[in-house]
């Protein structure tokens, strides 16, 4: 059986790469699938979590559910404010919206 | 008679009746009922505090602790045993300094009505008034740090505003006047911090606030003293003793619905009043004045005693505290809360090194001086070291240096204001070179010198701020009259506290004249008059100390005096005597009768308070022992305060002393008048003979400048603040953090690289991951591009460098530890 | 082997003032279609209807305690004291947009109906018994802020904000997630009593589970850090503050600092309050950090407050530094025994600044044109001449925040500071009381503005009805707290009771 940590390590690789997204792409939609490859990471973690460790116990399945209903309902509204952002500036690049700041 | 103390919480209560009528229905009442509604409150609870003192010489001087009703548990969570409540204490100490708030306090409401007439929020003055004494008499009777605090805050706000009462003068007056509050407030500030770490750290060592739990014994050696007087004296006091009681239970029944939850320290008889059984109920309890039952707190178990009693305990017991990461010897721990406390008392009491805030609250009106800046907010300092005499006794190292700093106070002081002109102002040094010589008292230990020093200075230092109130007026009216009269202003700077502009008033002002001379008489310390009873105990107990640093104090202590008497007897030539130097003061003439009739009334007391603290032996000082005979025996102030201050003593007298202090004032007032009677106070050109004089002019030019203290801060510390907060937000943050980081250095050196990195590079570096260079390489230089190009990402960024420190502090250990 | 629980396990009773709440909100989604355009403060008074029956059957509810959803929701008394907070902040939050929202010109019914389900979100966070639901609760209370915060749309300030908080708000609950997960893979459960039971086990295993442990702690410390804004995690808060709403902004600055202290109490206090390196330590292993993100947040907070000129700027750096000043008494959480004290000072504090908070930002408000325009420091000169009241009333929020004495910022204060000594963080303690002290540099001079500088005075055209109502409250709060401070004392020191019913 493949080990616990390989799972572990493709996991955390991938919310890594989650998180470079966020932190390198310009575009609000892109750093939206950034979060989501982060939170899919978690995914597996908990899967791998549970599979490993307490088969018995749902909680870690239960959890990765939770975690996709969360994520669709934050794309859902993240979208919609990139949207309303977007008819006004004309653009869905953050960085360029900085009136606020100081 | 024992239910009088219940009547405490009523001297908190009435000014704060007074003070909510006048803020919420002053301006609808009109000035008469204000002022009065103001005074009133002042002198009902004068009364009260009257009627507590009768209780006091009633009761053997038995201390009780009262809980207001309504407030019990004001602070008290079981289960992590803090337990500080609302509770007020009558006992002789406080007892004073109730008398002297609010009998100074009520003259000078008076005097108010007279002096503020016809300003526009004259309700608004009484209603801060009476705010005033609100906190005051919560800081003096509250039986604990935190209340003493809540009363330190209060007063200090009230400083504050009456301060800036008038914010709104024309011509910048007004925003200097605010300036003036606003040091005030901050100076307070840096002493309050001190006071707040001293209170904490006074919890942490003893576990509680109180002063005195109620029934511990504060002197045990009086109340041994006292029982052994009593039960000596039992049979005889019996028989009279009865029908005063009857009397007595009359007074109870008065008081009685006034009374919950009673705390009386000894076992005082209880309940049945009015039932004509009572006395011969109680049996022998209703005998005379009551016996206590314990001479010593052996009795009671060390975690129920208050902060002194336990301290005490604390030392006979050698005991350590434990900080956490250290243990510290109790004597230690009483150093640092001693001194903590003394820095809060150097910015309540102003003393070195933060002083500089009292001659500049002298924007306040003058009625507001003479209360809150002379004779009793800036004495709250005094008090609060006199009622933590245990500690202070305890810590030698603290003592000494209190010593110090209020002997060089009171020297550089009294110095200070030989060189100034403004009226008040020299009153206010006058004020800080006199909290000096309480202070200093308090280090030598000399703790009934020092509340006796404080009780005559409230009388005779309210006088001379009412004296100079009044003259201002006088001034000013004649100011009035003559631009008036002549219907052309030279309004512009004409300023009517000035002493070069007065000159000659001792005919116009004929009672403000007599009664500002008692004043200064008094302050120089000439017998008789109550400053010189009060000052020559403090030169005597400091004789007394046999230490270096008593006798260097002494000497400090006797020049400042020698100062004293120079400085105020300049100040009244320069008012009173030669001929007027303006129109003003040609046009002055004496002010109203609610003004005159406090200055009457303080100048008698003035004369006659230091009686009640004479000396023995004095000899030819007290007449052969006529005035002891005459004011009921010797010392007699000090044996009041022993029942409360457990380090009160009366020190003996010292006729050499006495002698070379009353030589050395005279001697000062003399040379006073040398150089400044005869019409010649002030020179041709409108300065001081000092100065025309080369001999002197050094040092009356290094007086005027107020010894460059004012500007040694400003340039030691304000402007290295005011350097270091614009550096911080331009230099730092503006200049270099957004636009040279940010535009500069980011924006410029690597836009072509984000440019270049963003599309083609970007996608290459993500598709070749597993190259382990290229990903550290595209993490370097996103991370770089990310703090260039902006905001959100930068904020990301940020987060995710937190993440990271947050990680590697929590792992550190772990790492460490090696596992 | 898995059994199907039935209705009476789920212990629905317990739930009902949060539950009530939620169902509330969808309740009155579809109420909203038949209320018409022109009439939506009537969702508005249904709205704070739900509220008052929430917060009723909280205070029915207040000493009852036990579990729910089989286990994973927890009622008791820290539970009720919370909820009064969230319930008071969110009737305070309908009454301030009631007017704002008219004059905004972006009255819509579903304002109140995400209020209440960010509300409902707060009081599941107080009762989280599980991680899952510290996550849920965490998620539902930030997505309807996100929405309102945009809500003022198609205003660029407010979108921009908007999006701001919803970028890094996902990016922050991604970490939380993820540290979740390792605290699950490291203890083998999301319960977090079930945690705490196997704490010790790790302790004595040291190694690669420790490891887990640690990072999970760490992550989460991320993930809830950045709802409460303490530093490192705050650079959102400035500018989400200043562009959303400002009765959102209040909202949020209360609501949000609530729920997110209470995860954190909740999974500190009783998942991981024994969590030591090693065994025989009194200080948990987290302390330590949490101590440290406290210190810099004081420090950064109040520091950075200074140099503010928008009011709602300057009150968001002073929200960052009071989430410090409550991080302290977390951080005084993780010494051996003064936890449930520390609880109580977080709890007493959070009441505290409640009140003031809301009033301050109720008077921001009210000052506000109608365009979003003149939230300016210096819109402050002269308001005691043309608003005495309001002046007056700014004045004491301005000094409970600085923590005088007679506010409730000082009892606030005394009981935080208290519980850092207690703990024995001494140097935490003073860099508490110092960065109080430069505190009042910056409230002060609101102070200063309203009574000292000569100037025309705003007329506070915001200062409507519902408003005012709205800032008496707080004030009362505020002074009652301060004056009477048993009042709140003796509320919570039942809630002392049942945190020590949890640990043990």
């Amino acid at each position: 059986m493949i080990p616990l940590w390989m799972y572990l390590l493709v996991a955390a690789a991938l919310f890594c790469m989650g998180a470079y997204a966020v932190l390198a792409r310009r575009n609000a939609v892109a750093i939206l699938m950034g979060v989501e490859l982060m939170l899919n990471a978690v995914n597996i973690n908990l899967v791998g979590f549970w599979r490993y460790q307490q088969p018995l116990n749902m909680a870690g399945q239960a959890f990765a559910a939770f975690v996709f209903v969360i994520a669709a309902a934050e794309a859902a509204v993240g979208l919609a404010i990139i949207i309303s952002v977007y008819r006004q500036r004309k653009s869905v690049i953050p960085d360029e919206a900085d009136t606020l700041k100081g | 008679m024992e239910n009088l103390p219940q009547l405490v919480p009523l001297v908190v209560f009435i000014p704060l009746v007074g003070m909510i009528i006048n803020l919420l229905w002053g301006a609808r009442l009109g000035e008469q009922w204000a002022g009065w509604i103001g005074s009133g409150a002042a002198i009902l609870s004068f009364l009260v505090s009257f009627l507590l003192l009768t209780y006091l010489t009633g009761s053997n001087y038995q201390s009780v602790v009262v809980n207001p009703p309504f407030l019990d548990g004001w602070l008290s969570i079981g289960s992590i045993n803090l337990e500080i409540p609302w509770q007020q204490r009558v006992d002789t100490l406080s007892v004073t300094m109730m008398l002297v708030v609010t009998g100074v306090g009520s003259l000078i409401h008076i005097y108010a009505i007279g002096y503020m007439h016809g300003d526009e929020r004259f309700p608004r003055f009484f209603a801060f008034l009476n705010m005033f004494l609100v906190f005051m008499l919560i800081l003096v009777t509250g039986n604990n740090f935190l209340m003493m605090f809540v009363g330190w805050e209060g007063v200090g706000l009230c400083s504050y505003l009456l301060i800036g009462f008038w914010f709104d003068k024309a011509k910048g007056v007004g925003w200097k006047n605010s300036l003036a509050a606003r040091k005030a407030m901050i100076l307070n500030r840096i002493g309050d911090f001190g006071m707040l770490m001293g209170i904490f750290l006074i919890f942490w060592t003893f576990g509680t606030l109180d002063y005195y739990k109620p029934g511990e014994i504060a002197n045990v050696e009086y109340q041994e003293h006292l029982v052994a007087q009593l039960t000596g004296e039992h049979g005889e006091a019996a028989a009279p003793a009865e029908g005063e009681h009857g009397a007595t239970t009359t007074e109870g029944e008065a008081a009685a619905p006034a009374a919950e939850g009673e705390h009386t320290e000894a076992p005082v008889a209880e309940g049945e009043h009015g039932e004509a059984a009572a006395p011969a109920a109680e049996g022998e309890h209703a005998v005379g004045p009551a016996i206590p039952e314990y001479v010593n707190n052996d009795h009671i178990a060390t975690d129920q005693l208050g902060v002194f009693g336990k301290a005490q305990r604390m030392l006979e017991d050698g005991a350590e505290v434990n900080f956490g990461v250290v243990s510290l010897p109790i004597e230690t721990v009483l150093v640092l809360i001693t001194l903590f406390l003394l820095l809060g008392a150097t910015g309540k009491s102003a003393q070195i090194p933060l002083f500089v805030w009292l001659p500049d609250a002298m924007a306040g009106p003058t009625p507001v001086s003479a209360l809150i800046h002379a004779a009793t907010m800036v004495t709250a300092g005094v008090y609060m070291m006199v009622r933590s005499n245990v500690l202070y006794h305890n810590a030698e190292t603290t003592s000494l240096v209190v010593a110090l700093i209020g002997a060089t106070t009171a020297l550089a002081a009294g110095y200070i204001a030989i060189g100034q002109w403004d009226i008040k102002r020299v009153l206010a040094y006058s004020t800080i070179s006199q909290l000096g010589f309480m202070v200093a008292a308090v280090g030598i230990g000399a703790y009934g010198a020092a509340m006796f020093h404080l009780v005559t200075h409230a009388f005779f230092k309210a006088l001379l701020f009412l004296g100079s109130g009044s003259v201002i007026h006088g001034v000013e009216h004649g100011h009035h009259d003559v631009s008036h009269g002549h219907d052309h202003h030279h309004d512009h700077d004409f300023d009517p506290q000035d002493m070069r502009n007065m000159g000659g008033l001792r005919n116009k002002m004929p009672i403000t004249f007599l009664t500002y001379l008692v004043g200064t008489l008094a302050l120089a310390g000439i017998w008789p008059f109550a400053g010189f009873w009060s000052k020559d105990e403090i030169l005597a107990d400091a004789w007394l100390s046999n230490t270096a640093g008593g006798y260097v104090v002494l000497a400090m202590l006797v020049i400042a005096a020698a100062f004293t008497a120079f400085y105020m007897w300049r100040q009244i030539e320069m008012v009173f005597f030669g001929k007027p130097r303006t129109e003003a003061a040609e046009h002055a003439h004496e002010s109203t009768p609610a003004m005159l009739w406090p200055l009457v009334i303080l100048a008698f007391f003035a004369l006659l308070a230091g009686f009640y603290n004479v000396p023995a032996n004095a000899g030819p000082f007290t007449i052969f022992g006529f005035f002891e005979w005459l004011f009921g025996g010797a010392h007699s102030f000090t044996v009041f305060l022993e029942p409360s201050v457990a380090y009160a003593h009366a020190g003996e007298f010292q006729g050499g002393i006495a002698a070379v202090a009353l030589i050395l004032a005279l001697g000062a007032i003399l040379l006073a008048r040398r150089v400044y009677g005869d019409n010649k106070s002030v020179t041709a050109d409108n300065t001081d003979p000092l100065y025309v004089n080369p001999a002197t002019r050094q040092i009356w030019s290094l007086a005027n400048a107020r010894l460059y203290w004012d500007e040694t801060y400003n340039r030691l510390l304000e402007q290295p603040f005011n350097a270091i907060g614009n550096f911080l937000a331009h230099t730092l943050d503006w200049t270099f953090w957004h636009d040279y980081v940010h535009e500069k250095v980011v924006g410029r050196g690597f836009n072509a690289l984000g440019d270049l990195l963003s599309s083609p590079v970007d996608l290459g570096i993500i598709d070749g991951i597993v190259n382990g260079l290229g990903r550290l390489v595209s993490w370097l230089a996103g991370g770089l591009r990310r703090i260039q190009t902006g905001y959100v990402r930068t904020y990301a960024i940020t987060l995710l460098l937190g993440v990271v420190l947050v990680i590697i502090i929590l792992l550190l250990p772990m790492l460490q530890s090696g596992s | 082997m898995f059994q199907v629980p039935t209705i009476a396990d789920l212990n629905l009773g317990l739930t009902l003032p949060a539950l009530s709440l939620a169902l509330g909100a969808c309740v009155l989604l579809l109420l909203d279609l038949f209320v018409p355009r022109e009439r939506k403060e009537i969702t508005a008074w249904l709205a704070m209807a739900g509220i008052a029956v929430s917060f009723v059957l909280n205070l029915a509810g207040f000493n009852e305690s036990g579990t729910a959803f089989l286990g994973t929701f927890a009622a008791d008394q820290f539970t009720g004291f919370l909820n009064i907070v969230i319930l008071i902040t969110a009737f305070l939050g309908v009454l301030l947009s009631l007017d704002y929202l008219k004059r905004a010109k972006i009255e819509r019914g579903e304002y109140y109906v995400l209020l209440l389900l960010s509300a409902a979100g707060m009081m599941f966070m107080s009762s989280a018994n599980d991680l899952i639901v510290v996550f849920i609760a965490l998620e539902l209370l930030s997505i309807p802020l996100y929405i309102m915060a945009t809500f003022r749309a198609p205003d660029l300030k407010s979108e921009e904000s908007g999006m701001k908080y919803f970028i890094l708000g996902a990016f922050a609950g991604a970490f939380f997630v993820y540290g979740a997960a390792l605290v699950y893979g490291a203890t083998g459960t999301t319960n977090l009593p079930e945690i705490f039971a196997a704490v010790n086990g790790i302790i004595a295993a040291g190694g690669s589970q420790m490891f887990l442990l640690l990072m999970g702690t760490g992550l989460i410390l991320v993930g809830l850090g950045f709802k409460v804004a303490v530093v490192p995690f705050h650079m959102w808060t400035p500018d989400v503050y200043e562009g959303a709403p400002t009765p959102v902004t209040a909202f949020m600055s209360v609501g949000a600092k609530a729920g997110g202290f209470a995860g954190l109490l909740r999974i500190m206090v009783v998942a991981l309050p024994v969590f030591v390196l090693k065994d025989g330590q009194t200080a948990a292993a987290w302390q330590q950090t949490f101590w440290l993100v406290a210190a810099a947040t004081l420090i950064l907070g109040n520091i950075v407050a200074i140099a503010q000129t928008n009011v709602k700027r300057m009150l968001a750096y002073s929200s960052i530094a009071h989430a410090g000043y409550i991080m302290m008494a977390v951080a005084a959480a993780g010494t051996a025994g003064v936890a449930n004290e520390a609880t109580r000072a977080a709890l007493l504090y959070l009441m505290a600044y409640m009140f003031t908070n809301l009033g301050a930002f109720g008077i921001a408000l009210a000052i506000e044109k109608d365009d979003g325009s003149d939230t300016g420091v210096d819109n402050f000169i002269g308001l005691a001449k043309s608003k005495p009241a309001l002046a007056a009333m700014m004045t004491v929020f301005m000094l409970s925040l600085t923590g005088i004495p007679l506010t409730g910022g000082f009892v606030g204060k005394w009981f935080v500071f208290k519980s850092a000594l207690d703990a024995g963080l001494v140097p935490l303690a003073i860099i508490g009381v110092l960065t109080s002290v430069i505190s009042a540099f910056y409230y002060v001079r609101i102070i200063v503005n309203m009574y000292l500088k000569d100037g025309e005075g705003d007329p506070a055209a915001g200062a409507t009805r519902y408003v005012n109502w709205a800032i008496y409250v707080a004030f009362a709060g505020t002074l009652l707290m301060g004056i009477f401070p048993w009042i709140a004392t003796n509320l919570s020191d039942t809630v002392v009771l049942a945190v020590e019913m949890f640990v043990r």
